[in-house]
């Protein structure tokens, strides 16, 4: 216990040197810049303000991302100019063919399961009368990491060889309706539908949540009116509900489609990437700190930006005409 | 419309509703079940003696049921074999300590720029604004390598150099900056959002009464930003601490800087022989954003709202 304290009291002092340092440092030059009067006021103003911030942002996403784009036509270790072999790579290598037809998988399932998912959750929250402890328990997920639902997935899809007890669910359930169960996660391409589901299960709290608040704001009187002409059920669904929740709808699922195009940690945790598992965002990772390949790992985030962009764009231009007329 | 007739429709709308309401209630707690027991089952396990473990699944414990706690004092104090010789602890501690300044430096930080560019105004404020919030079309997968060749070996142009190398990788700084780097465009965006709606005469009035900018961005600022400060605030911490790849990246996998959530992601790796390690480990991992979120539900909800775009 005491080295336990010799060790982690240091630590706390770190945060607590970490913080006063960064507040002091602020509180000096927001004083001596307090002092500045005249027309020097609104310059200096602005730089203390703003220079931080836009220092970190040219040192952080700026300058690296120019750099990414520059390294992904070098070699492995940066040395010499190999033009657009690794794209070429990425376009004819038969494992990366693998890992992008893995990610566009992932891409297509798991926004429409999740969206879909969540709609139908919150439009039958929506008639229940005490909906709040559901609600907390289904959105309960989104605050466990992707490292820590696979973990708990981990117990559902545990195989033990036949004869021994098993202590997966999955298996369990398999064997109580007489099947055999197998290797789940090594079973491909099986195994990629199992970890979309782990997605699936963190995810669909979120999309549940957003919209149920929209279909919340639908005007009752709107509601009304259409039930009293006669409307119900899918009809008052499809003619009233979703036209009017359609458009978080969609920003919901292209929110879906940037997380699992950017998926990295449930790949990372249940299989490494083994198995006929890997994503873009995981071959990534594994071929710039596991094999070492520093270009082929810049050209691979170079695809996953070209791809990432025209859905942020289109999503963020929705969100934004979304706040612009509520 | 007579009345019968209206008397009529509103008793047919009552039973639909009746009807749908009770099917809804059904369907609505069948998916909660089911979405509650992969949780429930690792939090069973996590209580279950060893042998129990590996010798039955977890529903079995409510037929023979053996407590112990012996899996979390393993966990946490390290008595539990040599894939945890050290207990879980000082990851956690680790992450306490990577989590606190990475959300305190962008929050203020942003709440800075956010205010400069909203009530600062100069030529080219707009212009910024939109190049920052353009930002976040950046995959932080562009940023990882750059980062690291900086903080290890400084930044040249030719054999002049520009930065001197940091020396910060494999310390908590080194996991505090590209963190706070991460974190700005969506936090600026946010709060410029919020900072800008907030009411003209009461700045002018300040200004007037002779404030200058940092008085009213102490004084003013600050204090009435508080909402969306503390919705930012819990999104970035739930991002931190659950966070695996920036970890990975600028944290060594070791007990002096590495996070919990790395550890256990680690832990995954050697199951088998640390069954029981896992259960324990994995529910102190996700105890602290269970209880922040069981706590502040009404914030947490409004920080995933602001920050969905991430």
């Amino acid at each position: 216990m005491n080295s336990f304290l010799s060790v982690n009291l240091p630590k706390f002092g770190q945060i607590l040197s970490a913080l006063a340092i960064f507040f002091a440092i602020l509180a000096v030059i927001f004083y001596i810049a307090g002092k500045a009067n005249g027309r020097k006021t609104k310059p200096i103003a602005t730089l203390v303000l703003l220079g931080p911030a836009l220092v970190l942002l040219f040192a952080g996403l700026v300058v690296p991302a120019f750099q990414t784009i520059f390294f992904s036509f070098k070699d492995a270790n940066s040395v010499k100019f190999i033009g657009l072999e690794n794209y070429t790579w990425i376009l004819h290598d038969p494992n990366i063919h693998q890992v992008l037809i893995n990610t566009a998988l992932w891409i297509v399932i798991t926004p429409f399961a999740t969206t879909g998912l969540g709609l139908l959750l919150a439009i039958f929250l929506d008639r229940m009368k005490r909906e709040s402890i559901p609600k907390s328990l289904l959105f309960m997920p989104m605050a466990i990491s992707f490292v820590g639902a696979s973990v708990i997935w981990q117990f559902v899809y545990n195989f033990a060889i036949p004869k021994q007890p098993q202590t997966g669910l999955l298996s369990a359930i398999v064997r109580r309706f007489g099947f055999t169960p197998s290797n789940w996660i090594l079973t491909h391409p099986l195994n990629n539908f199992l970890l979309m589901i782990i997605f699936v299960w963190v995810e669909t709290g979120f999309a549940m949540v957003i919209l149920s608040a929209a279909i919340k704001a639908v005007p009752a009187d709107i509601v009304e009116a259409s039930a009293l002409d006669g409307a119900a059920g899918w009809k008052l669904f499809r003619s009233i509900t979703f036209p009017m929740v359609r458009s978080t709808f969609i920003v919901v699922l292209a929110t879906m489609v940037v997380t699992s195009l950017k998926l990295f940690d449930i790949v990372r945790t249940m299989t490494g990437g083994n198995f006929g598992t890997s994503v873009i965002a995981n071959e990534m990772y594994s071929q710039v700190f596991v094999r070492f390949d520093q270009g082929r790992g810049s050209a691979l985030a170079v695809v996953l930006f070209i791809f990432v962009t025209p859905i942020l764009v289109f999503n963020i231009r929705n969100i934004r005409r979304e706040r612009s007329i509520a | 419309m007579s009345a019968t007739k209206v008397a009529k429709i509103a008793t047919h709308n009552e039973g639909r509703k009746l009807f749908s309401s009770r099917t809804a209630t059904i369907v609505v707690w069948t998916i909660t079940v089911l979405w509650t027991i992969p949780t429930f089952g690792l939090l069973v396990s996590s209580i279950r003696p060893k042998q129990d473990i590996f010798g039955s699944g977890w529903w079995n414990f409510f037929l023979h049921p053996h407590f112990t706690l012996s899996n979390y004092h393993a966990v946490l104090f390290g008595t539990g074999g040599s894939s945890l010789s050290g207990g879980i602890l000082p990851y956690l501690m680790n992450s306490i300590v990577i989590t606190i300044p990475a959300v305190v430096f962008p929050v203020v930080i942003a709440t800075m720029a956010a205010y400069s560019l909203a009530w600062v105004r100069f030529k080219g404020s707009d212009f910024l604004f939109y190049a920052i919030f353009a930002l976040q079309i950046v995959p932080i997968q562009m940023s990882l390598v750059p980062l690291l060749q900086l903080f290890t070996g400084g930044a040249h142009i030719g054999s002049m150099t520009i930065i001197p190398k940091l020396g910060i990788a494999g310390k908590f700084a080194g996991i505090w900056l590209p963190h706070t780097m991460f974190a700005l465009p969506l936090a600026i965006y946010l709060l410029h959002n919020f900072i800008s709606a907030l009411p003209k005469d009461l700045m002018e009035a300040a200004y007037v009464d002779g404030a200058n900018h940092f008085v009213v961005f102490r004084r003013i600022v600050l204090p009435l930003a508080t909402p969306a400060i503390a919705a930012f605030s819990i999104f970035q911490f739930l991002w931190v601490w659950n966070d695996l790849l920036v970890a990975l990246t600028f944290a060594s996998g070791t007990e002096e800087v590495a996070p919990i959530n790395v550890k256990l992601a680690s832990l995954v790796g050697q199951w088998g022989s640390s069954w029981e390690v896992l259960c324990a480990g994995a529910f102190v991992t996700i105890a602290l954003p269970l209880v922040v979120f069981f706590s502040l539900q009404r914030y947490f909800v409004r920080g995933l709202l602001a920050g969905s775009v991430k």
